[in-house]
């Protein structure tokens, strides 16, 4: 290898050494998430790791510029510190597609870099660069743009509706095809200083193409974006690992990688859809008919006193918290409720959906906040065949996951997504501020069910009427 | 380096990563999203490797960038999970006083 280029990896067995010290820390650390006890401790230890790798990399001889490092760490770590000590924990899907955008963001800026000094020392670029070079740009630079609009919706500085055009999917493979007839251009010219325009003409085409591939998916499915952008940015770490011969880079960048991929694959589980139709198909563009003839049916409205009357003589209680609670900053209310029923002597529990919120376990961290006992926090599967003998299951601010038109109508654009089995509770109260569709746009059958019981009202001002009135009880 | 033994590393670090993490419940999946994010803003390390040979204006441009988006996602990432991992924490000890030992 040329010795600008040998300078550039780290070449002492020293650092080779820290660097595996650091990833080592790094899988630790997640090993130890696998339990909320430990899971506190294993995340200072991965920074702990990351640490260690920014130590022994700012020692290098090649690393100079000190005043824009300066700049860099400075600038970013203040950023960081007080963007995640503001962020709210309903905004959490926000704040994670946001900093994924920025990693993403930053391999991309790190191609181009790299290619830049390549070209300056000569222009003879081996291909073992060239290529991990390409793919870090190309997929950094979806990962940027497609998480910054997933920021944007989800933030609802745009809409969350799916933003689509006639030929779109055309349009996408066909840019997408000139992306790739640019990189294989790039790489088939890579021994005889390749062109830089044709290279910046690429980062713009995969910045459009992050654009155009999430704008048509609505913003119920962000999560599955956010988590699969997550693991296009591990890979492209992975990529920038593979261009600067960096050891710590391609094993954190593959494992983040791989972990991306794992929740991806859970949460379209969870939704029963695969990955491609969540991609592709442009869900949450609402039903195709039948709607507005629904919301004509009759339901069953009631007060908060009833409420209150039903839930205190019940046995057994469970909630349904979905991301309407959150969003009304219910959380607190509700567990408010539950104190005063467990005081009545009432059973209470918590049925999480797999996809409640706007994640895949948003909704515990949300209930966490509110000091719920982690004992009460029940998985679907495990709730479900309990839900027969309910007395009473309250739905605050979740709707799609508990309609039964998943499992009773094929022709429901949810047919098939697993849902909390509420219609199966001898009596079910619905706390919602109207008959709106919810984030899906698809009408629920279970408003309209005989025992259901309409609770029109705010969150968070439900919860706390209804336990004012189990106090008077 | 050469580049069999990284794409071996690659091969091997893929396997590690799905058995670690599929052990992870669903409860944590957030936090667990969260941390990875954190954990590849480790590519940071790539700008300041490169920025040393930054010369001209726009290098230098792009390399600080590089590093400053490098740095939120490491520093925001570790920060922000540990603050939701701290409501989990707080979790198994009676509720009586624990609203003021948050350090």
């Amino acid at each position: 290898m040329m010795l600008p280029a040998a300078a550039l990896s780290p070449s002492s067995d020293f650092v080779t050494a820290c660097y595996i010290v650091a990833f080592s820390l790094f899988i630790f650390g997640i090993r130890q998430g696998t339990h909320p006890t430990t899971a506190r401790r294993g995340n200072l230890i991965a920074a702990a790791g990351m640490a260690i790798a920014v130590a022994i990399t700012l020692s290098l001889d090649v690393v100079g510029n000190w005043g824009l490092i300066a700049i860099g760490i400075v600038g970013g770590a203040v950023v960081g510190a007080v963007a995640s000590r503001r962020v709210q924990m309903t905004q959490m899907p926000q704040m994670v597609a946001l900093y994924n955008g920025v990693g993403g963001g930053a391999a991309a800026l790190i191609a181009w870099s790299e290619f830049r000094h390549r070209l300056a020392i000569g222009g003879d670029i081996p291909l073992d660069v060239m290529i991990p070079v390409l793919f870090s740009l190309v997929v950094g630079s979806v990962s940027f743009w497609g998480s910054n609009i997933a920021f944007a919706k989800l933030q609802e500085l745009i809409s969350g509706r799916p933003i689509r055009f006639a030929g779109q999917h055309i349009f996408n493979g066909v840019l997408g095809a000139a992306v790739l007839a640019g990189c294989v251009v790039l790489a088939a010219s890579h021994d005889s200083s390749p062109s830089q325009a044709l290279f910046i003409a690429v980062l713009i085409g995969a910045a459009l193409l992050g654009n155009l591939f999430v704008l048509p998916i609505g913003g119920a499915d962000m999560p599955v974006v956010i988590s699969l952008l997550n693991a296009f940015t591990g890979l492209s770490a992975a990529a920038a690992g593979f261009a600067l011969d960096n050891v710590a880079l391609i094993v954190a960048g593959t494992l983040v990688g791989s972990s991306g991929t794992i929740l991806t694959m859970a949460m379209s589980t969870a939704m029963n859809r695969s990955i491609g139709n969540l991609l592709f198909a442009g869900f949450g563009a609402g039903p195709a008919g039948g709607a507005a003839a629904l919301q004509e049916r009759p339901v069953i409205s009631i007060g908060a006193q009833d409420a209150a009357i039903k839930l205190a003589y019940a046995d057994s209680v469970v909630f349904v918290p979905g991301y309407g609670m959150a969003v009304a900053q219910a959380q607190h209310a509700v567990k408010e409720l539950a104190n005063e029923l467990e005081k009545h002597g009432v059973r209470v529990a918590y049925a999480i959906h797999p996809v409640a919120g706007r994640m895949p376990g948003h909704m515990n961290v949300l209930l966490a906040e509110a000091d719920v006992p982690y004992e009460q926090l029940k998985e679907m599967d495990e709730i479900n065949p309990e839900m027969p003998q309910t007395d009473v299951a309250v739905v605050i601010g979740a709707n799609d996951v508990t309609n039964p038109a998943a499992k009773n109508d094929p022709n429901s654009p949810i047919a098939g997504m697993p849902i909390i089995e509420v219609n199966e509770a001898h009596e079910v109260i619905v706390v919602k501020r109207s008959l709106n569709p919810g984030f899906a746009g698809i009408d629920n059958d279970l408003f309209y069910q005989p025992n259901t019981s309409m609770l029109f009202s705010d969150a968070k001002k439900a919860a706390a009427d209804i336990a004012a009135e189990v106090q008077e009880l | 380096m050469d580049l069999i033994t990284e794409i071996t590393i690659f091969v091997l670090a893929a396997f590690v990563g799905f058995e670690v993490i599929s052990k992870v419940p669903t409860t944590l999946h957030t936090p667990l999203m969260s941390q990875t994010n954190a954990i590849h803003g480790i590519v940071m390390l790539g700008g300041l490797l490169v920025i040393g040979f930054a010369d001209g204006t726009l290098d230098k441009v792009i390399g600080t960038i590089a590093i400053l988006f490098g740095t939120i996602n490491i520093v925001g990432g570790f920060m922000v999970t540990d603050r939701m991992l701290g409501m989990f924490a707080r979790k198994p000890r009676p509720k009586a006083e624990d609203e003021s030992d948050e350090s």
